[in-house]
């Protein structure tokens, strides 16, 4: 079963009609037990980091997410899903996330290295270079356009988890693996044919070793 | 390098996609998921539709309608025209809706926005301002269409929507709206220096120069555009290669052929 994290963070219904359109069910749910379950979990989010840290504590989901990855079953993050994997966000000084990857997530800087302003949030589309071989992202031609909400970006401890880049005033870390986790700042379900691309490569037997 | 976007932009009325010069004189033509999907396999980095329907029932069609384009569109889409409230915005995120593009309620009550950013985020709230030229010369919101004018300075509301959390700034310029003179370059450069939220150029689309122009000079984040798209006077791909030839990035979908 496919399940995908229904924790009151943003538009989560899209995340489901992708999997759908690429051949696949996913059920939207709370319940810890029945995430319990799931052979697959897809944690989406928008908004922020503080309340959406809240929302998972309040339904007790934070453990939940936890023992799926530890079980080293298959986890997709997606944007501010990505963003909580890590220790801390500037977004929220003083409230921890749920530590899966050690770093931290930082706000855009307003200029570049050139003096230049910097839009923030970062709306829109932006080509994602693969950072190495052998992760979901060998799905898509190096350099496909993935569509990109935010203002903050994760800067991971270790810059071996990096999966994907792409640049907004700077380099910044698009993607991230490791393991059974794959996690996206982008949002693969508003990314067109790449997108539906990576959703199929996802929920395709090859990158995870078995059918999900 | 983010990509500048090219959104076309479809004009529904009663669920069906129409295009008037100024408002005006509308014409239905053209079911909205078809042309959609049309859009979307031509290269549109994002759609958006404006709901000019007047009937009392406008919501529930409209609803309806955004709730078809989602499960068939894997693109983000805008939905604008008539959005006075929290619940009017709820209703359009859970059938489906990426982000909506919020007017007249914005100006009566600019509050409206921050309640708006706190409940839904940034990321779904576009502000759109529809921007006249007073008799001194200066830009200034208009309402309903253009006929009525406001004293407000368009560059201080710009600012005071950044601040209240607005994602992005929809510029619609009136003087060019309908004309196919080419975006208000002056105008974009204004409002596009004064805030660091995304600009989308709105208004006077004619031909790829303009987009070109609308980006390069006027700083736009975004360009969109109705009747060139919807007559077919211009293709998507051309106004991407232009931009591109002109040292704009622009994103180059997968299969989609250039």
């Amino acid at each position: 079963m496919i399940a995908i994290v229904d924790y009151g963070a943003g538009n989560v219904e899209s995340v489901r009609r992708a999997i759908a359109h690429v051949g696949s069910t996913a059920v939207l749910t709370d319940d810890p037990s029945e995430l319990a379950r799931a052979e697959l979990l897809v944690f989406p989010g928008q908004g922020h980091f503080a309340q959406a840290v809240a929302r998972l504590h309040e339904r007790g989901l934070a453990e939940v997410l936890r023992a799926h990855i530890d079980a080293g079953k298959p986890f997709v993050g997606v944007c501010l899903g990505l963003q909580l994997l890590f220790d801390r966000s500037e977004e929220a000084p003083g409230v921890a996330g749920l530590g899966i990857f050690p770093g931290e997530v930082r706000r855009f800087a307003p200029r570049d290295a050139h003096g230049e302003r910097v839009k923030i949030p970062q709306i829109g589309w932006n080509a994602v270079h693969c950072a190495r071989a052998g992760t979901v992202l060998d799905a898509v031609p190096d350099a496909s356009s993935f569509y990109f909400v935010h203002s903050y970006h994760v800067v991971p401890d270790d810059p071996g988890v990096v999966a994907g880049t792409a640049e907004h005033g700077g380099r910044f870390v698009a993607a991230v693996a490791r393991d059974n986790v794959f996690a996206a700042q982008f949002h693969p379900e508003k990314s067109g044919a790449a997108g539906l691309a990576l959703w199929t490569a996802i929920l395709g037997p090859r990158w995870w070793g078995r059918p999900c | 390098m983010l990509s500048r976007r090219v959104i076309p932009c479809l004009d529904v009325k009663d669920g069906r996609v129409v295009k008037g010069v100024r408002f005006e004189g509308l014409a239905d033509a053209g079911d909205p998921v078809e042309l959609a999907r049309r859009y979307d396999a031509e290269g549109a980095d994002e759609l958006c539709f404006l709901d000019v329907t007047a009937s009392s029932d406008r919501r529930k069609t409209l609803v309806r309608l955004v709730a078809e384009v989602a499960r068939e569109l894997f693109i983000p889409f805008t939905v604008g025209g008539g959005i006075r409230s929290l619940d009017d915005m709820r209703a359009l995120l859970e059938a489906g809706a990426d982000k909506v593009s919020v007017g007249t309620a914005a100006l009566r009550d600019p509050a409206l926005i921050a309640r708006a950013a706190n409940e839904f985020g940034s990321q779904f709230l576009v502000v759109s301002l529809d921007v006249g030229r007073a008799p001194d010369g200066s830009r200034r919101l208009t309402t309903h269409g253009g006929r009525e004018t406001t004293d407000v300075l368009a560059v201080d509301f710009a600012r005071q929507m950044a601040d209240a959390g607005a994602g992005e700034i929809l510029l619609n310029d009136m003087e060019r709206d309908g004309t196919k003179d080419g975006f208000g370059v002056g105008l974009l450069r204004e409002i596009s220096t004064a805030v660091d939220i995304p600009i989308i150029a709105s208004g006077g689309a004619g031909r790829v120069e303009d987009f070109v122009a609308a980006v390069r000079d006027g700083g736009a984040d975004a360009v969109l555009a109705a009747s060139v798209f919807h007559y077919g006077t211009l293709r998507i791909s051309e106004v991407k290669q232009a931009m591109a030839a002109a040292g704009i990035p622009v994103r180059r979908p997968l299969g989609v052929s250039r």
